[in-house]
């Protein structure tokens, strides 16, 4: 497909912010944790610690030297793959991560499969039916969804279907669930919560996007010409608005890393949402920065592909 | 000309009104309500908010403990509404912050254009590239919770928004006739952001002031659920929740009530806003 010079040009401005971003972000994280009240090394000793021992550590972690050569060094480090020591543990912060992001990236994965084709169903019907009592009741539960925090939709589901259904276990999690049913039982609540915040923003965009390509005139002119309204939107219309609902798709899926925060403390899910809020409690900087930069990197990841799914679909940038 | 454009009466009755419809009306009712609460709660609580009032932990609904006792039997509804003037008067100071800070900046790009113009848009759109509620995490973890960190906090996470929703605003006021008579005139900058755009926007920023207002109460109720807003012994709502999540297994209500004020406080805003009178949320019309 020929492309004109506008397309290639938006395409190499569009990843420039990217990298432009990835860079303040960086910034960003790591002189956050630097504004530490007091010294690294003070914390980690402790107020009996002598004025000597504090200075040898700060020499051997390298804190003497200028702030923005570490900055270099760590970004070094994160590009290797070298994540630094965990001041808590002991333990490399890469080898921490490891387990958990693959357990978090499980979450993300099976909510995405669940929620994806839900919410797109979802939205298409509700914009074919438009004004219809289907239509009214989808608005009102995606906005009663998005209007309250993540938590209490988490709260909710516990109640409905741990306490007055008694379907699922409340709060526990198993790390090492035997059978088939019981993996099941442990993921549904995360999921169910996760998929509910992700679904609603999904399903809202997805009803704009296709109302708004309802409102052209060409699907009018199908209208007129005595096409059904199920063949209007899906033949007509669903084609024209696939790229602004890719666009919301990827969009949506940017609020599952806020929301995996949540839902991982909540129910005591084993994911690096989890890692992140108990370093942040513990003051554990190498890890809170190799955290925060994993969800920094997958939203700015998610919402740089729906900026450009929105510039690949937009048939006025071909030739 | 000018002067009669920007000063004609509207014909009565056909065009954009002042009046609200009844969701708007329910949506202001329980705003007014919930500021009251926030206002006079100390002394409309019934009991002292760290007294062990029950012997019982989460305790159920009872006509001596409207909305039961908490984990540690203390009262819920009394803590529930001296909570109010956390969630709510943080969220209002953050909201204030970041909408001035935003609204300034916007409009001051919008009538200098050029290189600040640019400069400071891909600056703050390099902030939206930050999920808000890590960016709160990490501030926490490196200066500490306290009430002035988290208004600081919360307000220059929603400023960029702010700032881009003001700016487009204010692009389009700028293009207008009488901005450009007023530059004619030789008026300052100063002058052409407070006379003639300012006016000119304050309907639709308003409106985005309270939309601002719900995403700051969920991310601040958030961060106070992980346990790094609020900090003990004081507790605003997402704190409230956190402190009494054990119960949930209970189905206590000291869980349930603190999520349903969030919600009822959230809800009402967007129905207020959505339902406001067209004369207030869009002056094109």
């Amino acid at each position: 497909m020929p492309r004109s010079l506008t397309f290639y040009i938006l395409i190499a401005q569009r990843l420039g912010i990217a990298a432009v971003t990835l860079v303040i972000v960086s910034f960003a994280v790591f002189f956050a944790t630097e504004l530490l009240p007091g010294d690294v090394a003070q914390v980690l000793l402790g107020q009996a610690a002598t004025e000597e021992a504090v200075a040898g550590l700060r020499q051997a972690m390298g804190l003497d030297e200028p702030a923005i050569w570490r900055f270099l060094s760590w970004l070094g480090g994160l590009a290797t793959g070298d994540f630094g020591m965990s001041y808590v543990s002991n333990i490399p912060v890469a080898e921490l991560i490891s387990d958990r992001l693959s357990n978090s990236l499980r979450l993300a994965a099976v909510t995405t499969a669940i929620s994806v084709p839900l919410a797109l169903a979802l939205g298409i019907g509700a914009a074919m039916w438009q004004g219809s009592l289907f239509d009214r009741a989808v608005s009102i539960l995606t906005i009663s969804v998005i209007s309250v925090p993540e938590f209490m939709v988490a709260t909710l589901a516990v109640l409905i279907f741990a306490v007055w259904l008694n379907w699922l276990p409340a709060l526990s999690y198993g790390a090492e669930a035997g059978s088939f049913g019981a993996m099941l039982k442990a993921y549904a609540m995360p999921v169910i919560t996760l998929g509910f915040v992700v679904s609603a923003q999904m399903i809202r965009m997805t009803r704009a996007a296709v109302i708004e390509t309802i409102n052209t005139p060409y699907v009018e002119m199908a209208l007129l010409k005595g096409a059904s309204r199920r063949r209007m939107v899906l033949g007509h219309a669903l084609p024209n608005a696939l790229g602004p609902i890719a666009n919301a798709v990827a969009l949506s899926l940017s609020y599952l890393v806020g929301g995996v925060i949540i839902v991982e403390t909540i129910f005591n899910y084993p994911g690096v949402a989890k890692l992140m809020v108990d370093a942040v409690s513990t003051r554990d900087l190498p890890l809170i920065q190799s955290c925060a930069m994993i969800f920094c990197v997958s939203y700015l990841l998610l919402i740089t592909i729906a900026d450009l799914t929105a510039i690949l679909s937009n048939p006025r940038l071909r030739r | 000309m000018i002067s009669v454009l920007r000063t004609s009466p509207r014909p009565g009755g056909t065009g954009p009104t002042w009046r609200f419809n009844w969701v708007g009306r329910i949506g202001l009712a329980m705003i007014l309500f919930w500021a009251f609460v926030a206002i006079f709660a100390p002394m409309i609580a019934p009991y002292p908010i760290g007294e062990i009032a029950d012997w019982d932990y989460f305790g159920p609904m009872s006509g001596q403990f409207w909305l039961g006792s908490d984990y540690l039997g203390r009262d819920v509804l009394s803590r529930i509404l001296v909570g109010s003037r956390y969630t709510v008067g943080i969220s209002l100071a953050a909201v204030f912050v970041a909408c001035a800070g935003g609204v300034i900046l916007g409009m001051v790009a919008a009538v200098m254009g050029g290189i600040f113009d640019t400069l400071l848009s891909r600056l703050l759109d390099a902030f939206n590239g930050i999920p808000s509620l890590l960016f709160g995490l990490v501030v926490v973890a490196a200066v500490g919770s306290s009430i002035p960190v988290l208004v600081l906090t919360l307000a220059a996470i929603y400023l960029p928004g702010a700032y881009r929703f003001a700016r487009a605003l204010s692009v389009n006021v700028n293009a207008m006739d009488f901005v450009t008579v007023a530059r004619a005139r030789g008026e300052r900058t100063p002058y052409l952001i407070f006379r003639e755009i300012f006016p000119n926007i304050l309907g639709p920023v308003l409106a985005d002031l309270g939309v601002r207002f719900v995403f700051i109460v969920l991310l601040l109720s958030g961060l106070s659920f992980l346990g790094l807003g609020v900090q003990p012994p004081n507790a605003d709502w997402g704190a409230l929740v956190r402190e009494n999540i054990e119960g949930l297994s209970l189905g206590a209500p000291a869980v349930i009530f603190p999520c349903i004020a969030i919600a009822t406080l959230t809800i009402s805003v967007n129905m207020f806003i959505d339902n406001l009178p067209k004369k207030i949320r869009d002056r094109s019309e």
